[in-house]
């Protein structure tokens, strides 16, 4: 194997790598938001054990990514790449995070009967899964018209966080007993419209990637 | 809550003030013999700056760095056509003497070549030709010389030794401290640390750093990470043709033609 071809494949493990991040991560927020929907505190305690591993294999991406600049020395398109996989990594390693936080409200809301805007935080969920996968869709076809319309779809996950909000703290006068499982759900609103940012700085990141240049799509 | 999301924004990079050129080269076309080494060569180095010439073995960047002091004449089979201006003036022209080309722009070669001479007489050297024999004077130029070249700690006080005497590394200084003897506005380097270990190569390096505060600096080299580290511009030659030219940042992060990137990332040459 040639010196180049040796980087090559260095280069192409980190990015395999780093799609079975981004699939795990995306895989354990949706569990995330099923064992929260279902009431089911063993598989939120799994999404809870299951991060460790996300957690691990982020670390190993970023030694490796370190260990081929320090070695190679890699410029332009290489060197971007290399940035830009440690960047996505922790995008996705967060996903995984906010994936943990949703369990956790899960456990503390234990068995106490759901509120009703559990429909539309899945649906929220749908939007952010779509962006999660279809983002890293892009970022393997290096498609940065795919990469765009993704982020066009992060406006429906803001009206949509924002319509949730409201819809919360009109139920919190009706249900004050209830207190606690709003801003339970609050947060696990926030963490999704959170995710759903992430895709987004993805796509940025794919921007950057091809073209060489910054782009600002949270606007 | 509702954003509306327009055109996506490119963010626009900073702009420069323009500075002086010392060279400009125009349609500039070389050859040896039948052979077309430099082909249509357009480019504008500007002065105070470090200038990297880069790209693979036989692809004209000696040709062109030994064009501009017409060094290259020496071959006997040269012709060519074009134009460099030198400080606005063409090189080419029939009454400028090469003489006097040569005494603005001094030259440091690959592999230290210094006069079989004491350290002070390969300083000295150039001076004594322009007819400087003052001592006196003569002193100051060959300390603020060897000071300019950062060596002058490691000889001042072996100075009558011979220059073979001394290592690689410090040859090179010494080779750099003549041509700053003779107070040139430009210096070319030809692979200037290609036979120095890391440490005399970092050491030239940081002196290249200083020195193009006073000088215009031309490098060629074949070590790409030294002119990402050390020069302003780089211009990428390919088959006796610029390929690109443009700041060194953007050579090395995100180079418009795809032979530059494949040539900086290792895939050629």
């Amino acid at each position: 194997m040639s010196v180049r071809e040796k980087f090559d494949y260095e280069l192409n493990s980190a990015q395999e790598q780093l799609i079975l991040l981004s699939n795990m991560a995306v895989n354990a927020l949706t569990k995330a938001v099923n064992a929260l929907a279902s009431q089911d505190i063993d598989a939120a305690l799994e999404v809870i054990e299951g991060d460790k591993e996300i957690n691990q294999l982020e670390e190993e991406i970023n030694d490796r990514v370190i260990l081929l600049i320090a070695k190679q020395s890699p410029v332009a398109t290489d060197l971007r790449r290399l940035v830009v996989i440690i960047k996505v990594a922790s995008d996705m390693e967060r996903v995984g995070d906010y994936a943990v936080n949703i369990a956790k409200e899960t456990i503390r809301i234990g068995k106490e009967e759901l509120l009703s805007t559990i429909v539309e935080i899945k649906q929220m969920h749908e939007l952010a899964r779509t962006m999660l996968t279809q983002v890293i869709e892009a970022f393997v076809e290096e498609d940065v018209i795919k990469a765009k319309e993704i982020a066009e779809l992060d406006d429906q996950v803001d009206a949509l966080y924002g319509e949730v909000i409201n819809k919360l703290m009109l139920s919190g006068a009706q249900n004050p007993d209830k207190i606690s499982q709003i801003t339970q759900l609050a947060f696990v609103c926030r963490y999704m419209e959170r995710s759903a940012d992430h895709a987004t700085n993805i796509a940025e990141q794919l921007f950057y990637l091809v073209r060489g240049q910054h782009y600002d799509m949270n606007k | 809550m509702t954003t509306i999301k327009t055109a996506i924004k490119k963010k626009e990079p900073v702009k420069q003030e323009e500075k002086k050129s010392v060279y400009l080269t125009k349609q500039l076309n070389l050859w040896y013999g039948d052979n077309h080494a430099l082909k249509n060569i357009d480019l504008d180095i500007k002065e105070n700056e470090v200038t990297a010439i880069i790209g693979p073995s036989g692809c004209g960047k000696s040709t062109y760095i030994k064009t501009l002091n017409r060094m290259v004449e020496l071959v006997p089979t040269v012709k060519t056509s074009g134009q460099i201006l030198y400080r606005d003036r063409n090189i080419f022209d029939k009454d400028y003497g090469v003489e006097e080309l040569r005494t603005r722009v001094g030259m440091v070669f690959q592999k230290p070549n210094p006069f079989p001479k004491s350290i002070y007489d390969n300083i000295a050297y150039g001076p004594r030709i322009h007819g400087i024999k003052n001592k006196k004077i003569l002193n100051e130029i060959v300390e603020k010389s060897l000071r300019g070249a950062a060596i002058w700690e490691e000889v001042k006080d072996r100075l009558d030794e011979n220059a073979y005497s001394l290592s690689g590394g410090q040859q090179q200084r010494i080779c750099i401290a003549r041509a700053l003897a003779i107070e040139p506005d430009v210096i070319l380097m030809d692979e200037p640390t290609s036979a120095l270990d890391p440490i005399s190569t970092l050491k030239i390096e940081e002196l290249v750093q200083e020195l193009k505060k006073d000088y215009s600096i031309i490098i060629v080299t074949h070590n790409m990470q030294q002119a990402a580290r050390i020069s302003d511009k780089t211009a990428f030659f390919l088959n006796g043709e610029v390929i690109e030219y443009d700041d060194t940042d953007t050579i090395f992060s995100n180079p418009s033609d795809k032979r530059t990137e494949d040539y900086i990332s290792g895939r050629f040459g």
